[in-house]
């Protein structure tokens, strides 16, 4: 039993937390945030020198998977930063798709332009009437103009306005609750067939829902078996999510802790009221208790059963999700009136800690999951 | 960073599993199991089995005849001794006067106390509290005088801990009221049997005799029975209270009782099906389990820091906190899984386990004291 990372370890972390700090402040970030876009090319392309694109590519496509420990660090130095570029969409979900659907071929010709910087996938999956269901789809595939053509609806999907492809879930085969059946398709965002309605999510993310007429893809890997894929890829993206709010929650409490100690009522900073600190004090412990769970989400992320897997992230997610709540909303509180405004970096973490509680799958949808899978576990 | 037990992590609990499974008697097994409350001869009986295989003190150095076990192993250790149900190592002596007089104590003390305590022949009690001084504890009154070579003692400590079956007992006493009030306290040790002292018994709320008024009238304590220096007493009662904290989270007792919870609502029926079926149970139970995944890798976070600086960290607090609410929210859904029944106080019934597990969100320090604690040592506020 080992907490602390390998000195090569510790110092990617302290780089990345380094470069957030001084090149992605609040107001640096605000620029990003006004901007038209809404996220940046130079701060991508920066990540990319980093090598920080390429913690989930394999080693053959240069990569440095499965950087376990990296991407933990990595993913909780993002989260206190509250990063608006695609890292998660592209980097993490969209490349573990890649990795674990395509041929050597098709790795080679995705992934490498995808760590360097020059291309963007983000998956294209969660449909409007599905809420949470990996396995609901009902956006079809069908042969047609000498390849694949789609045809559905997908929501929220998370930096599609940034993104060059589009990793769409599709159906060739089963009914819409099957797991099987499911293929991946690379549909070029602006291709033809795909439009797109764009929006910002209530933290300042792009997203767009996508709407697919009859879109060309290219089918990623074999034809009907992307469900196991979807999922290594999806419970990925949880474990970065856990530690990525692992991150926003420290800085929630800095902040707090910060502006309490200044703010001065009655003559005296609010720090010094029993009823704030024994709120912070309970703060404290639900960030510990979210952080040990990012430890636990990362080592399992890629625990070959699924349900040993799904176990411990549903678990890591109903706790990091409670903080989420608990956290935003005292951190809010404790600011007073500044805290509802626009101008101070608390409501900004506030609203990233609340789409972190609903990023794939709420506290409630987990704490069911993790019923069902201890349910199987146990045999009852 | 590495979740995982080490491969002699791993042999090392396989040889604690192999010794619980062969050491505990069956009937004291089936105390613990069925939550019902131990004797003192189980307890002792346990404590002396453990230290004729050499385990007496297993949280202890060497040099003092312990086991030398690096923090993860003291916490392997705990976790299949609860597992396994084995009695409860009684804590005064082993993880609170011990260490003090390990840390603190002279020589002749370290050599007259340190093996009794290990061999099980003393038996200590805490004689911290007062009716005056629960939280606020540095406001004790119980006096020490000194008269020649011994203190004349004064006063009543309370919520004493098994005191009927103790022999000796560690106080802190005044023994100067005329300066600041944490800088006239003193750490003395007082035999039970010496002339003044009498313990009387405090009923609790689910009717066990666990805790006694203890009574000091002109108790004549030797000199020798300092520990460290006269008014010094306060840092070693910190000293202390800091110190007990590999097992403060009580994770391996909590894992036991939640493995129980699960077998009491298998068994019970709702609509004709099991209960831990029913989603608005199983939900419920489901918030606990994950909270206790939790509270296992902080404390374990916990423990290979204090393995990595060697020095008691103000995260106890957060472990005591969060391990109390755990030990009382099974215990609520102990007594709630057995419907109507819950309401017999029979032996080890839950209902009694649940009324009884209030005190530990009071007991070692309130859990609003730890939140002060959190608050000004962690936050800084």
């Amino acid at each position: 039993m080992r907490f602390s990372p390998t000195p090569e370890q510790q110092q990617l972390g302290d780089m990345v937390q380094r470069f957030f700090a001084e090149q992605y402040r609040f107001d640096a970030r605000r620029k990003i945030l006004d901007s038209r876009e809404g996220w940046s090319r130079e701060t991508w392309s920066k990540l990319a020198e980093l090598g920080l694109l390429s913690l989930q590519v394999p080693e053959e496509q240069g990569g440095m998977a499965p950087a376990v420990v990296e991407t933990l660090l990595t993913a909780t130095a993002t989260g206190t930063a509250m990063l608006l570029e695609p890292w998660v969409s592209s980097a993490i979900i969209g490349t573990v798709l890649i990795r674990e659907l395509g041929s050597a071929k098709e790795r080679e010709e995705m992934l490498v332009p995808m760590a360097a910087g020059d291309r963007i996938a983000v998956p294209a999956h969660f449909e409007p009437a599905a809420r949470y269901d990996l396995h609901r789809v009902a956006t079809s595939a069908r042969r047609g103009g000498g390849g694949w053509v789609l045809k559905g609806r997908k929501s929220v999907v998370l930096h599609a306005p940034a993104a060059d492809l589009l990793l769409v879930s599709a159906r060739t085969s089963g009914a819409a609750d099957e797991a099987t059946g499911i293929s991946v398709f690379a549909v070029p965002r602006e291709g033809p067939g795909v439009a797109l309605s764009q929006y910002r999510t209530l933290d300042g993310m792009c997203a767009a829902d996508v709407e697919l007429a009859d879109a060309p893809g290219t089918l990623i890997g074999a034809d009907g078996t992307a469900f196991a894929a979807l999922a290594t890829a999806f419970d990925q993206g949880l474990a970065v999510r856990c530690a990525e709010a692992v991150g926003a929650l420290q800085a929630t409490l800095d902040a707090t802790v910060e502006y309490t100690k200044t703010r001065q009522q009655f003559g005296v900073p609010i720090a010094r009221f029993q009823a704030l600190q024994h709120r912070m004090a309970d703060m404290l412990i639900h960030v510990e208790q979210a952080r040990s769970m990012s430890y636990l989400a990362a080592m399992r992320a890629s625990e070959p059963s699924r349900r040993e897997r799904r176990r411990a992230l549903a678990a890591a997610k109903v706790v990091v999700g409670n903080a989420c709540r608990y956290v935003g909303q005292e951190a809010v509180q404790l600011h007073g009136g500044m805290g509802v405004t626009d101008e101070i970096a608390v409501s900004h973490l506030f609203r990233r800690l609340t789409a972190l509680e609903m990023a794939l799958g709420d506290t409630a949808h987990h704490l069911e999951q993790f019923v069902a899978a201890s349910a199987q576990a146990e045999g009852t | 960073m590495d979740l995982n037990f080490t491969g002699e992590e791993l042999a090392f609990r396989d040889e604690v599993r192999a010794f619980m499974d062969t050491n505990i008697p069956p009937e004291t097994r089936r105390k613990v199991l069925e939550g019902v409350e131990v004797s003192r001869d189980d307890t002792l009986g346990w404590h002396q089995t453990l230290h004729r295989h050499g385990w007496g003190g297993p949280n202890w150095p060497k040099e003092f005849g312990g086991t030398g076990w690096d923090p993860v192993r003291q916490y392997i250790f705990e976790e299949e001794s609860a597992a396994a149900g084995a009695p409860r190592l009684l804590p005064f002596g082993l993880k609170m006067v011990g260490p003090v007089i390990m840390r603190f104590g002279n020589a002749a003390q370290q050599k007259r106390f340190l093996p009794r305590i290990l061999s099980g022949e003393d038996w200590w009690a805490q004689g911290y509290s007062e009716p005056g001084a629960g939280s606020d504890l540095a406001s004790l009154k119980t006096r020490a005088e000194r008269k020649d070579d011994h203190y004349v003692v004064n006063g009543q400590k309370t919520w004493i801990t098994l005191a009927q079956h103790a022999n000796w007992i560690f106080c802190l006493v005044r023994t100067d009221p005329a300066v600041k009030k944490q800088a006239g306290i003193s750490f003395l040790l007082i035999d039970m049997k010496a002339r003044g002292v009498t313990v009387r018994p405090i009923t609790l709320l689910d009717g066990s005799h666990e805790v006694n008024e203890v009574w000091f009238e002109d108790v004549e304590v030797p000199v020798e029975n300092l520990v460290g220096d006269e008014n010094g007493g306060w840092t070693y009662a910190k000293f202390l209270l800091g110190h007990e904290r590999t097992n403060i989270a009580g994770v391996g007792a909590s894992k036991r009782e939640l493995a129980r919870l699960k077998r009491i609502a298998s068994e019970e029926r709702k609509d004709g099906k099991p209960l831990l079926t029913d989603p608005g149970f199983a939900t419920r139970v489901a918030q606990v389990e994950v909270e206790l995944m939790a509270l296992e890798i902080t404390n374990l976070r916990v423990l290979a820091a204090e393995a990595e600086r060697r020095a008691p960290g103000p995260e106890a607090s957060l472990l005591k906190i969060k391990g109390t609410e755990i030990q009382q929210a099974i215990s609520e859904l102990m007594m709630h899984a057995v419907g109507p029944r819950a309401l017999s106080l029979r032996r080890g019934a839950l209902a009694a386990t649940y009324l009884n597990l209030r005190k530990t969100s009071i007991y070692g320090g309130s859990n609003e004291i730890q939140k002060n604690i959190i608050a000004q040592t962690i936050l800084g506020l």
